[in-house]
């Protein structure tokens, strides 16, 4: 019995309240310490809640209801918990956990260091009620409070201008996903009567029919899309790294930005009944080379993580969206692991540079970093799928599902190979610049090594990122077992069979992988000049990339700046002159007719006793003459 | 033929006293024409069979309800002359012209026989407005509306002191 | 030999409650417009009166009653205000009071 898992997203929730109300009292590092200890607590409950899926083949879990809130429409308070809302879970409080620790060692000396805390729990918090949700009602509540955190935290340091644009920004661009994600559930609701898991997933085949499936699966994708920052709402995310760099980790890399491979996963149904999964693999493989491709040129150490994050989750994208959810999950995982080490190693960096972000001016650290700059590198070779580091089974599993799908599925397969070269690049690049070379610091800068509560967490996701990957290889599919109970009702895709098939597509990504990387290392490791003739030889194409494309201001020349127009002249011409001219017109209307009126309004009682004997006498006459006799 | 011989005697007086109310300069002259007009009218009641409410009319009316007029005439000053001229424009006209249509009205109903339309006589005794009879209805088929009138009475007395009194030594500012 | 009639009655009664009414209009003195007040009500109490007779019964004659109670109130009250306005606006005439004019 997992009655009590509601504690996993209590824990959190409580620690939130505490820290709200005392947090200032609590004062450094015990608010700090309480936090990740809620974070923890959720993180074992959640383990222990999980254990019977581990014992018990074939364990489906069970919905458990806490509190009826509106039965009718099937929104109660209720957690399903099943094998992906356990494995969700367990990467969402595992990995929250460590970035907690972290948090203390990095946010040391800040002001706001308890406040800090107090988001940081209400988002594990708010991201629990999103996966364990027995409903699209909690679901949903769980998505809008995610990205409030989301908000929260970017702006964290809402002095900094940028800090509060790049913050509303997000925020603005994800609501135009939630309509999507909101329309979608509207569809839901009209067709299924209700918004519970257990009445909606069983029932797909008997009441949707293709196309409205077609188009829940769309209106999903548009939501899911703004959450986990696919084409064409990815744009907040890379300025979403104005905000404190643990916030990065936990929230725009392992876990918010997940919520859209979550849903997609756990919509497998619906995805199953129509076409829409395609369309989410082909957007999936295209932000994927896309956001790869402007990695390349970044200089800024945040902004190559992020355009790496928003990169390997189109790599989910092709997976769900080709239904091989398993593939999908088994990626979230691992990437969860060794970007959030990536993340937590630049914080780490920056932490010891002084806030220094840019790469043209770090080189040579290794030496005063050496922690950082191994773990690091571990994750580096791990989302580089070298193997056998957890990146390397969880990439080869999804471009084998897609060159298992045949067809399409060929094309998204060659783009992922090519997106792995890349990133091979990319990272590499990133290693090489950080880490090796001479030195290009400022005057004054002392690099030094973070203290043991930030290189603690680290190692020990340096240890999860080498290691994960064993959980699923094709040689024994732990993960697969465990995760097959969830997704029962759909036929989940697998890579090729076979050892052989495996073998010659392990050799082909791991050589576009070694390839990427080798090219980077052999020019990254040598002295400045060569980096620039070789950057130099990409051409316009190199500025591009570094631009991001100008996409930017593409929104803002077709979207923004037209929306402004719009609202000004709505404002300023419309309201002011329409509406407000209209309510205006009625009044002036009743003042200038009574201004006519008003000197019928003598005050002399004797005028108007001669209109009242007039209307008198009129009722008489009238009475006499129609009346017929009085 | 008595009855007529009164009507058209008493009828002129009460015209005429009536006539006096608007005419008059003096409110005293108004307030006499007006007790010329009542006590008429108390002896058309008699005529017509209203023998309490004749009595009702002379002693409420001419007795107390023209006592207080007068009371209050004294009170603003008897003595002056009001000038009669019109100031609101147009007023006077206006009050001609609803006159005429007025008298031309009455008078097309008089002549066109509308007033004569119930038969004086009636079958059976024709009741006597005596104080027996009149009790006899007003206590049984009117009592409630009696009663109601009992409290409008005793409420009209309340609100007359509340309206003109005022404590001695104050202003009529601080009154208000 | 002519006999009086209730028309007859009838007829005086509208005369006596025509010259009220225009009494009002024309005279600006509250006392004297309240006096025209009490003619026009005294006018109707002789066509209840007239009527009652003629109809036989004594309703008439029992709402003559009532309205000479009410109009005694009426007095009682409408000289209180006059009374109460006098004090203030040392005048009688309700062309003063036109504090309400548009």
């Amino acid at each position: 019995m997992t009655d009590f898992v509601w504690l996993v997203i209590a824990f959190p929730l409580a620690g939130a309240v505490l820290l709200h109300f005392l947090g200032r009292r609590l004062g450094e590092p015990l608010a700090g310490i309480i936090g990740t200890l809620a974070a923890a607590a959720a993180f074992v409950v959640a383990f222990v809640a999980a254990l019977p899926f581990i014992v018990e083949e074939g364990n489906h879990g069970e919905t458990v209801m806490l509190w009826e809130w509106m039965p009718a429409i099937g929104a109660n308070l209720e957690i399903t918990w099943d094998p992906l809302a356990a494995v969700m879970a367990l990467i969402v409080t595992g990995v929250g956990s460590l970035i907690h620790l972290f948090s203390v060692g990095y946010m040391h000396g800040d002001e706001r260091f308890a406040r800090f805390f107090t988001y940081l729990n209400l988002f594990l918090a708010s991201m629990l009620t999103l996966v364990l949700g027995g409903n699209f009602a909690m679901v949903f509540l769980g998505w809008e409070l995610v990205g409030l955190c989301s908000y929260l935290l970017i702006s964290f340091w809402y002095t900094k201008p940028s800090a509060a644009a790049a913050g509303k920004k997000a925020f603005v661009v994800n609501r135009i996903g939630d309509f999507g994600f909101m329309v979608g559930l509207m569809l839901v609701f009209t067709n299924f009567g209700t918004l519970a898991f257990d009445g909606i997933f069983e029932r797909v085949p008997e009441i949707l029919d293709g196309s409205t499936a077609t188009a829940i699966g769309l209106l999903f994708l548009v939501g899911a899309a703004g959450k986990s920052a696919q084409i064409p709402l990815y744009v907040w995310l890379p300025d979403a790294m104005e905000g404190p760099t643990p916030v990065s980790a936990l929230i725009h890399a392992a876990t918010m930005v997940t919520a859209g491979v979550y849903l997609v996963a756990r919509s497998a149904t619906i995805f199953a009944a129509g076409d829409a999964g395609i369309v989410v693999a082909v957007v999936g493989a295209l932000t994927a080379l896309w956001a790869a491709s402007i990695a390349i040129a970044q200089s800024d150490i945040k902004r190559v993580l992020a355009y790496s994050t928003v990169s390997q989750l189109g790599y989910m994208f092709i997976a769900v969206g080709l239904g091989g959810y398993i593939a999908g999950i088994f990626h979230l995982m691992t990437h969860a692991f060794f970007k959030a080490l990536l993340f937590l190693g630049s914080g780490s960096v920056i932490h010891g540079m002084h806030e220094e972000q840019d790469m043209n001016k770090m080189g040579g650290l290794l030496e005063k970093m050496p922690v950082t700059g191994v773990t690091m590198g571990i994750a580096t070779l791990a989302i580089a799928g070298i193997p056998p580091l957890a990146g390397f089974w969880s990439k080869d599993e999804i471009l084998g599902v897609a060159f298992e799908y045949g067809g399409v599925g060929i094309v998204l397969w060659v783009i992922g190979l090519v997106t792995a070269l890349i990133t091979a690049f990319y990272m590499t690049r990133q290693w090489f610049m950080v880490f090796t070379g001479e030195p290009r610091w400022e005057e004054g800068v002392d690099p030094h090594e973070s203290p043991r509560s930030m290189t603690v967490p680290l190692i020990v996701l340096a240890v999860l990122s080498v290691g994960a990957g064993f959980l699923n290889t094709p040689f024994r599919l732990t993960l697969e077992h465990f995760l097959e109970p969830s997704f029962e009702l759909v036929k989940v895709a697998h890579p090729p069979e076979g050892l052989g098939m495996f073998a010659l597509l392990a050799a082909i990504s791991v050589g576009a992988g070694i390839a990427g990387a080798a090219m980077a290392g052999f020019v990254y490791s040598r002295p400045r000049e060569i980096w620039e003739r070789f950057q130099g030889g990409f051409g316009g194409l190199w500025e591009a990339w570094q631009a991001a494309y100008r996409v930017d201001d593409l929104y803002g020349a077709t979207i923004v700046t037209p929306g402004r127009k719009l609202s000004e002249r709505m404002a300023f011409d419309f309201d002011a002159g329409g509406i407000d001219g209209f309510v205006n017109g009625v009044g002036r209307a009743v003042r200038s007719a009574g201004a006519r009126t008003r000197v019928l309004q003598t005050g002399l009682v004797r005028n108007y006793g001669v209109g009242f004997v007039a209307g008198l006498l009129a009722v008489v006459i009238w009475l006499v003459i129609a009346g017929g006799g009085v | 033929m008595v009855e007529l011989v009164i009507f058209v005697l008493l009828g002129t007086g009460a015209i005429a006293g009536a006539l006096s109310v608007i005419f008059a300069k003096n409110p005293v002259y108004a307030a006499m024409g007006l007790l010329g007009t009542l006590f008429s009218l108390g002896v058309f009641y008699v005529v017509n069979l209203g023998h309490l409410i004749a009595a009702v009319q002379v002693i409420v009316y001419a007795g107390a309800v023209l006592t207080l007029f007068l009371f209050v005439i004294m009170m603003i000053g008897v003595d002056r002359v009001e000038d009669t001229s019109e100031t609101i424009r147009y007023q006077r006209q206006l009050v001609i012209g609803l006159a005429a249509i007025l008298g031309v009205t009455i008078a097309a109903l008089v002549i066109g026989g509308e007033f004569a339309w119930v038969p004086l006589a009636v079958d059976g005794p024709i009741p006597n407005g005596t104080v027996e009879n009149i009790a006899g209805i007003m206590f049984t088929d009117w009592l409630l509306p009696f009663e109601v009138t009992a409290l409008l009475l005793t409420i009209g007395a309340a609100g007359a002191i509340a309206l003109a009194y005022y404590a001695p030594g104050t202003s009529v500012e601080d009154a208000e | 030999m002519i006999e009086v009639t209730a028309g007859w009655y009838l007829s005086l009664a509208a005369v006596l409650f025509s010259i009220g009414l225009l009494g009002i209009l024309v005279r600006r003195n509250a006392l004297i417009m309240f006096m025209c007040v009490e003619l026009m009500l005294n006018a109707v109490n002789l066509t209840f009166v007239a009527a009652g007779r003629a109809l036989g019964n004594l309703e008439g004659q029992v709402a003559v009653f009532f309205v000479l109670v009410v109009a005694a109130a009426e007095v009682v009250v409408g000289l209180a205000i006059i009374v109460a306005i006098f004090r203030r606006r040392e005048s009688a005439s309700v062309d003063e009071l036109a504090t309400l004019r548009g």
